[in-house]
């Protein structure tokens, strides 16, 4: 007769990502056919729902779980004005549409003017529903985000998201594992941006294409929730499915005390569960990738697409130095778009607009970075300033600690929540041929506005730009230390 | 999903090849909000012409297109296939077709039949010939046949299985309904609800 089978000496050492999988299997796949994977929070909004809804109307399905899912507005809404109707009729049919479903299948909305309203990728966290271990899904590509936490989270179309409404599954193909090595210490004024950019720029925007990217080493480990979710979010930009981080003491300190976070016995039943979750020790990535932290410098994109970028000290690459043909091409064509010439120095570009938002850089720790760079200074001339905080009750925050006040008398404009000038689906859009310094997460062209240029930074080069009027670090402006961002682990404000 | 055996009525030959999903609905009418109602979208365009084979009195309420090849290519709009089922279509004859569409084609109903080139051609002669004939597919036989004509079409197993039985994505899940429900007993009782609303313990002082 067979010894019995100890599991915990047999079992095969598993990534995190593999653990999160295996834990929501619903019904293996067999002969090629998708594994049923369960869906625990399922994040809605007013752009990539309508049909869903529709077509479970059409069907008389109801909703399986309203109790795991969330609807926020936050793409079309307005952050000026906000007690106003919405002029374009397009973005209002849009809302209205999601506040008649939401009630009709009975699901949690958080409308404009909600205190918990904002970007759907910063309301999960802040409510504490994002959770170590959790599948995530939301009908937009930067769902990414969510990984911070140590949960699989990523984005879908809207016909899977009329299917996770349906039946809370998706029929999924396991994806491949990608550790991403950031080792060493940041030093002062660079930050969890400037770490995900310079990923991007060396792996590329196809680089993750069909991977979950799991970032370890000691300068994520450093990293506060908000740094980790910077990062996350735009695993998306280097074409990956997912990004993930282990869940630690970082993670439980930010969720301890949120709305949905587990209480009592409960918590103490979840932290057993999250601490078992990190990738075991010999477990194997199909790829890993290593960046190292302490030589890192503030970045910058000087391109169109995320992975265009070098750091702030550089100057503008010559596409004739490039060897591959295709990338050669878009390089041209990038600085053609741009009106960038190659060899200028970056710091040497002048910027019409600086936006600092998106569900990249808009949580409380972006703005007290944001904040304690212009504080008690001007912003420059003729440039255009606009801070929109990523949900309502980040801006309620932000006052309550007096940061309206340092961006209003630097000169910027305090604004209501939302997506705002990361893809002007609003009112909120550059003109053509205006150069912005965002800290958002796509510089495609025309992304912030028709003909619009758009340069990634990181909060801290958003504020030292808008001081300088060109594109700028903290250290440019004369400070030998600059705040060191992104790298407290305690005494964060819920 | 209704399922789908035969279809037999009129059908509309489309002399083109080439018909990019952009061309089966313009991207104006991607800003709508619901899944029906896109019948005039349909051929956009094209339909702007009184002589335009679909504004032809012959062919109205046809439920099978006989297209070109390398129909449903470009753009993966959904709301392409949207649109020919709204427009009251059930099958789309093509000699090469969109990967992207095919398969969206598949999971809304619509039959994507793919037959040899010569046989669109012939296909297409017989109903110029005499606009209102019926035309029968038969997706048992994988058959398109119209007066004496019958040609053979091709159609994965797969997607073939799923129509006859009347199974959309939604539908095929739900066959594994006891599973999800088997699953949902496991789940711990600490994983995170968005029902009932809880509020922050420090709401107060915001
Ligand atoms: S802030 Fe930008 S990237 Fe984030 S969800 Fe909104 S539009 Fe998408």
């Amino acid at each position: 007769m067979n010894a019995p089978i100890d599991s915990a000496t047999t079992a095969r050492p598993r990534t995190l990502a593999e653990k999160v999988w295996d834990a929501h299997l619903v019904k293996k796949g067999e002969d090629g056919t998708p594994d049923l994977i369960y869906i625990d929070l399922h994040l809605v909004h007013e752009v990539t729902s309508p049909q869903a809804f529709d077509g479970l109307r059409m069907a008389g399905r109801p909703v399986r779980r309203p109790d795991l899912t969330i609807a926020t507005e936050d793409h079309n809404t307005p952050t000026l004005a906000i007690d106003q109707p919405i002029a374009d009729p397009t973005s209002r049919i849009q809302i209205e549409t999601l506040r008649k479903n939401a009630a009709e299948f009975g699901i949690r909305l958080h409308s404009l003017g909600d205190k918990e309203q904002g970007i759907v990728h910063v309301v999960g966290p802040q409510l504490g529903l994002t959770q170590p271990g959790i599948t995530v899904v939301c009908g937009d590509s930067h769902t990414s985000t969510h990984g911070a936490f140590g949960a699989m989270a990523f984005g879908i179309g809207t016909s899977e998201v009329e299917h996770v409404l349906a039946t809370q599954t998706l029929p999924l193909k396991p994806f491949k594992t990608m550790a991403i090595n950031v080792e060493g210490t940041l030093r002062p004024g660079v930050t969890a941006k400037d770490i995900i950019l310079a990923v991007i720029a060396k792996i590329g925007t196809g680089g993750g294409q069909g991977y979950v990217l799991e970032y370890r080493g000691s300068a994520i480990r450093a990293l506060s929730m908000d740094g980790r979710m910077t990062i996350c979010n735009m695993s998306i930009e280097a074409g990956a499915r997912a990004g993930m981080v282990a869940p630690d003491e970082t993670t439980y300190a930010y969720l301890k005390g949120r709305a949905h976070a587990p209480e009592g016995d409960d918590w103490d039943a979840a932290v057993e569960h999250w601490n078992t979750l990190a990738t075991d020790e010999g477990a194997s990535f199909d790829a890993e990738v290593s960046i190292d932290a302490d030589t890192l410098e503030p970045f910058v994109t000087w391109g169109t697409n995320p992975g265009q970028g070098v750091s702030l000290s550089e100057a503008v690459p010559d596409p004739a130095t490039i060897d591959d043909q295709h990338e050669r091409a878009a390089a041209e064509r990038a600085l053609e778009y741009m009106d960038l010439a190659a060899g200028t120095p970056l710091k040497d570009i002048k910027v019409d607009a600086v936006f600092m938002g998106s569900c990249t850089n808009s949580r409380i720790e972006d703005l007290r970075a944001f904040a304690s760079i212009i504080k008690g200074k001007q912003k420059a001339e003729g440039v255009r300033v606009m801070v929109v905080p990523g949900s309502a009750r980040v801006r309620l925050e932000a006052e309550a600690e007096g940061l309206d006040k340092v961006i209003t008398e630097f000169g910027a404009e305090w604004r209501f929540a939302g997506c705002s000038m990361c893809l002007g689906m609003n009112p909120d859009q550059l003109a053509p041929g205006e150069r912005c310094a965002s800290t958002s997460n796509r510089n495609f062209e025309g992304r912030q506005g028709k003909g619009g240029r758009t340069h990634l930074v990181s909060p801290l080069v958003a504020a030292a730009t808008a001081i300088r009027g060109t594109l700028s670090s903290p250290w440019d402006l004369g400070l030998d230390t600059g705040p060191a961002a992104h790298s407290t682990t305690e005494g964060e404000g819920h | 999903m209704e399922k789908v055996t035969t279809v037999t009525g009129g059908a509309v030959p489309l002399r083109r090849s080439n018909v990019d999903t952009d061309q089966i609905i313009p991207a104006v009418f991607l800003k709508r909000v619901t899944k029906t109602g896109f019948d005039d979208a349909l051929f956009h365009e094209w339909r702007k012409d009184p002589e335009f084979v679909l504004n032809r009195p012959e062919h109205q309420g046809a439920k099978i297109l006989i297209a070109g090849p390398d129909f449903g290519t470009g753009s993966s709009r959904e709301h392409a296939v949207w649109a020919l089922r709204d427009y009251g279509f059930d099958v789309v004859v093509s000699s090469r077709f969109g990967d992207i569409f095919r398969g969206n084609s598949g999971k809304q109903g619509l039959l994507a039949a793919q037959v040899a080139y010569e046989d669109v051609e012939r296909l297409w002669e017989v109903v110029e010939a005499d606009p209102g004939i019926p035309v029968t597919v038969d997706l048992v036989a994988r058959t398109v046949s119209t007066g004496t004509l019958t040609v053979a079409f091709d159609i994965d197993d797969y997607t073939r299985w799923r129509l006859l039985e009347g199974l959309d994505d939604i539908g095929l899940t739900l066959r594994d309904e006891e599973a999800i429900a088997e699953f949902e007993t496991h789940r711990a009782a600490w994983r995170p609800k968005t029902l009932p609303i809880r509020e922050p313990a420090e709401s107060g002082s915001l």
